[in-house]
């Protein structure tokens, strides 16, 4: 018999991470699992968790490409304090939001594509190519901001980052829109197929026809909007723009959370869901330390555990010690084709 | 011409040409007054600036180094001031710490063929993380050592003051220097960043030298830490936030080929310094802002990736394969 | 350290080649398998003191296994090995190496980024308190290479010497560190002629001084001019030792592609010309150092067979067509029309396909699933924006899996899983599946078991029914004469002869390919 693919898909041990970090804070938290009805709008700690994993689920879902390329983006955190700070500088001088909005957009894009231009027609490993952005883009968000945190009050502008729509906040209605929406983009065109196929094998890709330059410039272009998205809702959230401190790690959450996703760093395939999954876990952790009564930093210690558990788990040596000493599980014949 | 040669000669070129422009526009940044600084200010990153050129020329990268001084200045402060331990042997607890933590990466790195930088990446979370535990607020350290280190200094001609703490830094330059190219290890470091397949083949100890590669690293920015709670007189779990990538960037500007397996110790001495001059020249300028200075660094890394690319791969037929980096 | 003077008069290495009946390195009866693959099988393999011995075939007869078995980088899983007499089992390459068995590789396995010197002697330096003493590194280094006849700075990093050059100092680092026996493995493949007669005084030298020397190489005439006797395998069996003053090239080349000239006269047809139209030409196509210009026209339901040794030039020449390699010079037409054919992407366009030689490196994408391996190219040729619909997929991935008899337990399944011959006609689908107007298969049957193979002679033969234009290029004769209506001969990397009708025989082929490797001047 042939499960559903969506009991299949939420049978995988993500779904069952997420569940047991979950299940931890309610026990710390009795309240965790409450949601109430308030002014038009959902509350609750469980809509917390959505609200505030939103930007590392949105660069994820930028970053999930990238890494599926056997690239990745270390600019991301950078390229949200740029756009933060445009939008922000754009909207306190007297620009309207709709306008600001898209070139703040842009300026993702602009990024996104510098980061793809390296890699593809410099032939820059990804680590390195992106590393420029991470160092001078910071300096580049101050220097918009003139070195100040700049605040507004522009409507449009802080309703991304703290509104409501339908009850849901604002963040976690981009995110999911933009994950479904991602998801489409892939998996009803070529494109997730062609990704998989230059991440799996690039020579190879090349003999069956794939044009693989144009492919990596939209993949960094798509993770540098990503990250614009992420970084305008990070301002509306604050009102303001902090070029130091908007984003500060968060490419490192958003690679985790893909690696987490079950993507793998190695390139090939990828799932867009499965990496807002990832975020979600590192989100829910996140929310336990701080409910728990830990130091916010604490959660740094938990993170790298996760980090180091997931290495031991993926690597090699685990696949021998396991094949060695878990080998009834597997058949008699996989045995003997090793 | 020795290929490696040509990236340390333009950064040495760019920093004299801006040294001069600098003083052209402002006569007294030629003092040693200023040198001096340009040294006490910078001793802490150019000390990781040192381990992180042997981790980039073995082929790796090291993103935990800032959080490891951030964690032994914490550590330090709170041997000193709670535990109430002799500074010196509060130093010596911190390096042990740091170098088993950087032998630890290492070997996870090598063992679990993981790429570096995730690894090092969750010994950044660790290392601030575990900073943060033991004391989420700054520690000021008040200890007798400490005032009588921050007093002692050579003068030198001209007014200038070379403290302790610089001294410190150009003796692990000096350090860092023999250990590369007088060593049998340094040479091993060469090789793994070569070409890891061939240095194996011709018998050098992999394992051994990836681990202590990573040791090395993480025990200089343990010294990093050190120099960082003398320069500051505190402990603090967000100080040196960053400082992996100042630390890359003073390396890669002084001509150390990030994929690895060409570079000199002396150039990153150079990229420091001309961050120094970056930082310093921004101080006597009082219009421009700080911020600036991480975009000329950026651009300036920008272009020595570039030149990099120009200079190593028109001329070497065979490309390396994938490597983890 | 040995002193440089005593390196080339060392002592009896006159005495060593007079009795050297007793070999310095044995291989006994030695077997390899791979999963079911049989590498090897008890392959007997010797090398005496003081001969060169030259080990030749084809891609895939087993000799790169070999040579990994007697250099540690493998273990045997029967026979075995014996140096000097005594038994011994090597459990990785620096454990050979320290035994006294060197081996020098085609990509020269040093490091280009350091000097020549630290190259010679790194971990071994001489060291004072723990700092390695340069002075005395550069003056033996110095002295070694001018014993090896070259005067060059030896502080400068090898990566700014040429091949030849770095061929050299591994040979050099090989004899000091090891001494017995130096395998050199195709190392003059990307050398001129100038820096080859300076190898071979190199390799001469060494051999009076009694090493044993393994040669591998794909050039005949260079066999004849180094080497004293060969081992020829194919298909991982020993086909036999013998001294190279008994043989001529063409009986080499017939013992590798195994041929004989009984079985010359097949009972295979005689293939008939083309009927139909011409559909690609080929005019003076060519890329330096590549492959020389060569002009080739392919007709509408015509299978050209391209022969010819490894290295020839016949890859080069498929990878060119395809634009894999951007050629320098010439034209292609295709269906009468000009076309310029710069990346692979443009050649599928033009309705080219190419199964590559490699098939894990350039074919195929193992974690992907058979369905997706087959509808690939397909889809980059549709466009990123009109992606198959699943059931599309799965109609397609079913059709030409059905018609090439593809065995996976799923279409679902990663490619990767299944078996070489399986993994071959998937990439076929994959370009059946675009209906292409011509087809390049590189070495289709390499690596395939035995039975498969007759299974992709008769598709070749099919799909040239159906109208295709194919190249194939192959080092199996049978195979070649069973569906080419013309033959084209690669050797040097220019094309040299192309086969008629009644010409199309093993016999003809073989000699096209050894012609003047086997003319009595390229005989010493």
């Amino acid at each position: 018999m042939k499960r559903h693919p969506l009991t299949a898909a939420l049978l995988r041990p993500q779904f069952a991470a997420l569940a047991a970090v979950l299940f931890i804070n309610w026990l710390l938290f009795p309240g965790f699992f409450t949601i109430t009805w308030q002014d038009g709008r959902l509350f609750g700690s469980l809509i917390d968790v959505l609200n505030r994993g939103a930007p590392v689920a949105i660069l994820a879902i930028g970053v999930t490409a990238v890494i599926a390329t056997k690239g990745v983006d270390l600019s991301v955190g950078a390229v949200m304090a740029i756009s933060g700070a445009v939008a922000a500088v754009m909207v306190s001088s007297g620009t309207p939001a709709t306008i600001a909005i898209p070139v703040a957009l842009l300026a993702g894009l602009v990024c996104g594509f510098w980061n793809g231009v390296l890699v593809t027609y410099l032939d820059i490993q990804p680590i390195i190519a992106t590393l420029v952005l991470m160092v001078a883009g910071r300096g580049l968000a101050q220097l918009i901001t003139e070195g100040s945190i700049v605040t507004f009050s522009d409507p449009l502008l802080s309703f991304i980052g703290t509104g409501a729509f339908l009850g849901l906040p604002m963040p976690v209605v981009i995110a999911l829109v933009l994950m479904v929406g991602a998801t489409l983009a892939v998996r009803r065109t070529a494109l997730g197929l062609l990704i998989e196929a230059v991440g799996v094998n690039r020579s190879a890709a090349r003999f069956a026809g794939i044009s693989s330059r144009l492919l990596l410039l939209l993949v960094y272009s798509f993770a540098g909007v990503c990250a614009a998205i992420a970084g305008l809702i990070v301002a509306g959230d604050i009102r303001g723009a902090d070029a130091n401190n908007a984003g500060l790690w968060l490419e490192l959450d958003a690679i985790l959370a893909v690696v987490l996703g079950g993507t793998s760093l190695l390139g090939g395939r990828f799932s867009i869901p499965m990496s807002v999954v990832g975020a979600l876990i590192i989100q829910a952790m996140n929310t336990g330390i701080l409910i728990s009564g830990f130091s916010p930093q604490f959660n740094l210690v938990v993170k790298s555990g996760v980090i180091i558990l997931i290495l031991v788990l993926q690597s090699p040596m685990a696949a021998q010690w396991m094949g060695r000493h878990l080998s009834f599980l597997t058949s008699p014949r996989n045995r003997s084709a090793k | 011409m020795n290929r490696a040669l040509r990236p340390l000669l333009a950064t040495t070129a760019i920093f004299l040409l801006a040294y001069i422009a600098a003083v052209l526009q402002y006569p007294s940044m030629l003092s040693t007054r200023v040198l001096g600084n340009f040294l006490t200010d910078n001793a802490f990153l150019g000390i990781a600036a040192v381990g992180m050129t042997f981790v980039i020329l073995s082929g790796g990268i090291d993103l935990s180094v800032g959080a490891v001084i951030g964690f032994s200045t914490v550590l330090i402060a709170t041997l000193i001031m709670w535990a109430g331990l002799h500074p010196l042997l509060a130093f010596a607890i911190t390096l042990v710490i740091s170098a088993a933590f950087g032998a630890v990466m290492g070997a996870a790195i090598h063992y679990l063929k993981v790429p570096s930088f995730i690894v090092t990446l969750a010994g950044m979370f660790l290392a601030r993380g575990g900073a943060s535990v033991l004391s989420p607020d700054s520690i000021g350290i008040k200890h007798d050592l400490y005032t009588n280190i921050s007093r002692s200094y050579i003068l030198l001609p001209g007014g200038g003051r070379l403290t302790v703490i610089a001294m410190i830094m150009l003796a692990v330059f000096v350090l860092g220097i023999i250990l590369a190219h007088r060593t049998r290890f340094g040479s091993y470091v060469y090789a793994l960043g070569g070409n890891e397949t061939s240095a194996a083949l011709m018998g050098v100890p992999v394992a051994r030298t990836t681990i202590l590669v990573y040791t090395l690293s993480s025990t200089l920015a343990g010294i990093a830490g050190i120099v960082f709670s003398l320069y500051t007189s505190a402990g603090y779990s967000l100080s040196a936030l960053g400082v992996e990538l100042d630390a890359i960037a003073a390396v890669v500007i002084g001509g150390t080929l990030l994929t690895g397996g060409y570079g000199f110790v002396a150039g990153t001495f150079i990229g420091v310094m001309l961050q120094g001059l970056v930082q310093t020249y921004i101080v006597f300028d009082g219009t421009l802002s700080s911020w600036w200075t991480k975009i000329v660094i950026g651009g300036l890394l920008f272009l020595f990736i570039l030149l990099q690319r120009l200079v190593f791969s028109a001329s070497s037929p065979r490309k390396k394969a994938f490597r983890k980096s | 350290m040995q002193s440089k003077a005593e390196l080339w008069q060392a002592g009896n290495g006159g005495q060593d080649m007079a009795d050297g009946e007793t070999p310095v390195l044995e291989a006994r009866g030695i077997t390899k398998i791979f999963g079911q693959h049989r590498a090897l099988d008890g392959v007997d393999f010797a090398v005496r003191p003081g001969e060169v011995h030259a080990l030749l075939g084809e891609n895939g007869a087993g000799k790169s296994t070999l040579i990994k078995i007697l250099t540690g980088a493998y273990q045997p899983d029967g026979g075995e090995i014996v140096l000097e007499g005594a038994p011994i089992r090597f459990t990785d390459p620096l454990n050979a190496q320290g035994a006294g068995i060197g081996t020098v590789y085609q990509e020269v396995n040093l490091l280009p980024n350091r000097s020549v010197a630290e190259n010679l002697f790194l971990g071994r330096q001489p060291t004072r308190f723990g700092l390695v003493q340069r002075k005395a590194i550069v003056t033996e280094a110095t002295a070694l290479m001018a014993a090896y006849g070259l005067d060059i700075d030896v502080r400068a990093e090898l990566g700014s010497f040429s091949v030849a050059v770095q061929q050299i100092v591994a040979i050099a680092r090989a004899v000091e560190l090891s001494g017995k026996v130096l395998v050199l493995d195709e190392p003059t493949a990307s050398l001129d002629r100038n820096e080859v007669e300076k190898l071979f005084e190199v390799v001469a030298k060494l051999k009076a001084r009694g090493l044993g020397i393994i040669f591998i190489t794909h050039f005949l005439d260079q066999v004849f001019a180094l080497a004293d006797r060969v081992t020829i395998l194919r298909n991982g069996q020993l086909i036999g030792t013998r001294d190279l003053r008994e043989l001529t090239a063409t009986e080499v080349v017939r013992m590798m592609l195994g041929k004989d000239l009984a079985y010359g006269h097949s009972t295979l047809p005689v293939a008939e010309a083309a009927k139909g139209p011409v559909k690609v030409t080929f005019t003076g196509l060519g890329r330096a150092g590549r492959v020389a210009p060569f002009t080739l026209s392919l007709h509408e339901g015509e299978v050209v067979g391209v022969a010819g040794l490894l290295g020839s030039g016949r890859t080069e020449m498929a990878r060119l067509m395809f634009g894999v390699d951007t050629a320098d010079e010439g034209e292609i037409m295709v269906s009468g029309k000009p076309l310029k054919i710069r990346n692979p992407a443009q050649a599928v366009m033009a309705g080219f396909g190419f199964c590559p030689e490699d098939r894990k490196l350039d074919g195929i994408f193992g974690e992907l699933s058979v369905r997706e391996n087959i509808i690939i190219a397909l889809q980059a040729k549709l466009g990123w924006f009109r992606a198959l619909h699943r059931d599309e997929q799965d109609e397609i991935a079913g059709r030409y899996a059905d018609d090439l008899d593809i065995r996976a337990a799923s279409h679902d399944m990663p490619v990767k899983l299944l078996s070489g011959g399986n993994q071959q006609k998937v990439i076929l689908a994959r370009w059946l599946a675009n209906d292409p107007t011509f087809l390049i298969l590189d070495e289709p049957t390499r690596g395939i078991d035995v039975g498969a193979h007759a299974e992709i002679v008769r598709t070749i033969n099919r799909l040239r029914e159906e109208g295709l234009a194919l190249l194939v290029i192959s080092s199996e004769l049978d195979e070649v004469v069973a569906y080419s209506n013309r033959v084209v001969v690669m050797r040097d990397r220019q094309m040299v002869a192309e086969l008629h009708g009644a010409d199309i025989t093993p016999a003809v082929i073989v000699a096209a390919i050894a012609d003047n490797t086997g003319s009595a001047e390229a005989r010493i």
